[in-house]
């Protein structure tokens, strides 16, 4: 089989289990958006060759190109323009200083806990101040 | 001039045109961001959304005649949100073997994320409808559109915020990370990594895997992560409160 069929067939299998996550996340009334339900779904499926050959063709052309599927809702700022005329400078603000937040105590927490940071701790004097 | 006019008035109202700005726009904005040596300002898709939201407001063009193409484009966003599952599948033995660490450090970052945003629109005094929206914005566009519809925030000024969020980390997270003294070790690109995937969603892991592959492969494992956790957990959280 070539690669382009065996991606269309992966293609196939992402739009099978993400209709199959909506329909779950309706059904139930799960608490999960439809796309994230059919994420689990595949990774309980990618253990069986016949899901995973075809999905591991093509989700990395398709995550590789993540950022750009972020333009159109990105473009909808625009349909918030009175809210931005109003708040934008303050919600700004919360948006920068809570990334920058959320970045920092993730980065500090994963790199204290990580084992390898502990090997490398080792290495060095214990004097040396963070 | 008036066919010109004329011309203009028929493509940009056919979807064609929504489309094809979108592509066009961001194929060139990348040309840019590349030339540049990948500089973080320069993302391509913050330039993308500036140029073309500046064209549809300075023409004239309703947004949702430019979605009826790039709806196309947003689609897309669904399947790539279950293709997620391939990154975490193919690290499923490191996974397993420090899952509570990635837990601990996933729940300790998405926690201060949101809390830290919820705290300081409260502070600033912002409406009660952008504060809810702003809660699940280091969560992935589409699936911060649903928290927020659970939670009672605006989905359409959720996802605003979530690109936001996700520009915002991916062109200041290395100055950042730098400042907090995170090296370049391997330890270090994992926790930049997983920081990216963690507070800035998949334009943080775009960026974390065109820098460092271990960061790539730690941001995608991080978003997947706080796609979980966020929709698991906020509706609960707001339903409680």
């Amino acid at each position: 089989m070539t690669s382009s069929t065996l991606g269309l067939r992966g293609l196939a299998w992402l739009l099978v289990l993400q209709t199959a996550g909506e329909l779950l996340a309706r059904a139930f009334s799960l608490p999960f958006p439809g796309p994230v339900v059919g994420m689990v779904l595949l990774l309980a499926a990618l253990r069986w060759p016949v899901v995973r050959e075809p999905v591991a063709a093509c989700a990395d052309h398709l995550l590789q190109h993540l950022s750009l599927l972020f333009v159109p809702v990105g473009v909808g700022v625009m349909t918030h323009l009175a809210l931005v005329s109003q708040y934008g400078g303050r919600m700004l603000v919360v948006i920068v200083l809570s990334t920058w937040i959320g970045l920092g105590v993730t980065a500090l927490v994963m790199f204290n806990l990580s084992p390898q940071h502990d090997a490398e701790q080792g290495d060095r004097s214990d004097a040396q101040v963070r | 001039m008036p066919k010109f006019v004329e011309l203009w008035v028929y493509l940009s109202a056919t979807p064609l045109f929504g489309l094809t700005a979108t592509l066009a726009t961001y194929v060139c904005m990348q040309a840019v961001y590349l030339r540049l040596n990948r500089v973080p300002w320069a993302n391509p898709v913050l330039w993308t959304v500036v140029v073309i939201a500046g064209v549809l407001l300075a023409t004239g063009v309703p947004y949702p005649t430019y979605f009826a193409g790039a709806q196309f484009i947003h689609f897309l966003l669904g399947p790539a949100v279950v293709a997620l599952a391939w990154p975490l599948w193919q690290r499923r033995l490191e996974l397993r073997k420090r899952w509570g660490r990635l837990l601990i450090t996933a729940m300790a970052g998405g926690t201060a994320a949101s809390t830290s945003a919820l705290a300081l629109a409260w502070a600033l005094d912002l409406p009660h409808d952008v504060l809810l929206s702003l809660a699940p914005k280091s969560v992935t566009a589409p699936v911060a559109m649903g928290i927020a519809e659970k939670i009672g925030g605006i989905p359409a000024l959720s996802a605003v915020f979530a690109v936001l969020t996700g520009l915002v980390g991916a062109v200041s997270g290395r100055y950042l990370f730098n400042a907090l003294r995170i090296p370049f070790t391997t330890a270090g690109w994992t926790a930049r990594g997983f920081a990216l995937g963690t507070a800035a969603h998949g334009l943080g892991a775009a960026r974390a895997l065109q820098v460092n592959a271990d960061a790539g492969a730690y941001a995608g494992l991080a978003l997947g992560l706080q796609v979980v956790l966020a929709s698991l957990l906020m509706p609960l959280v707001f339903r409680l409160m």
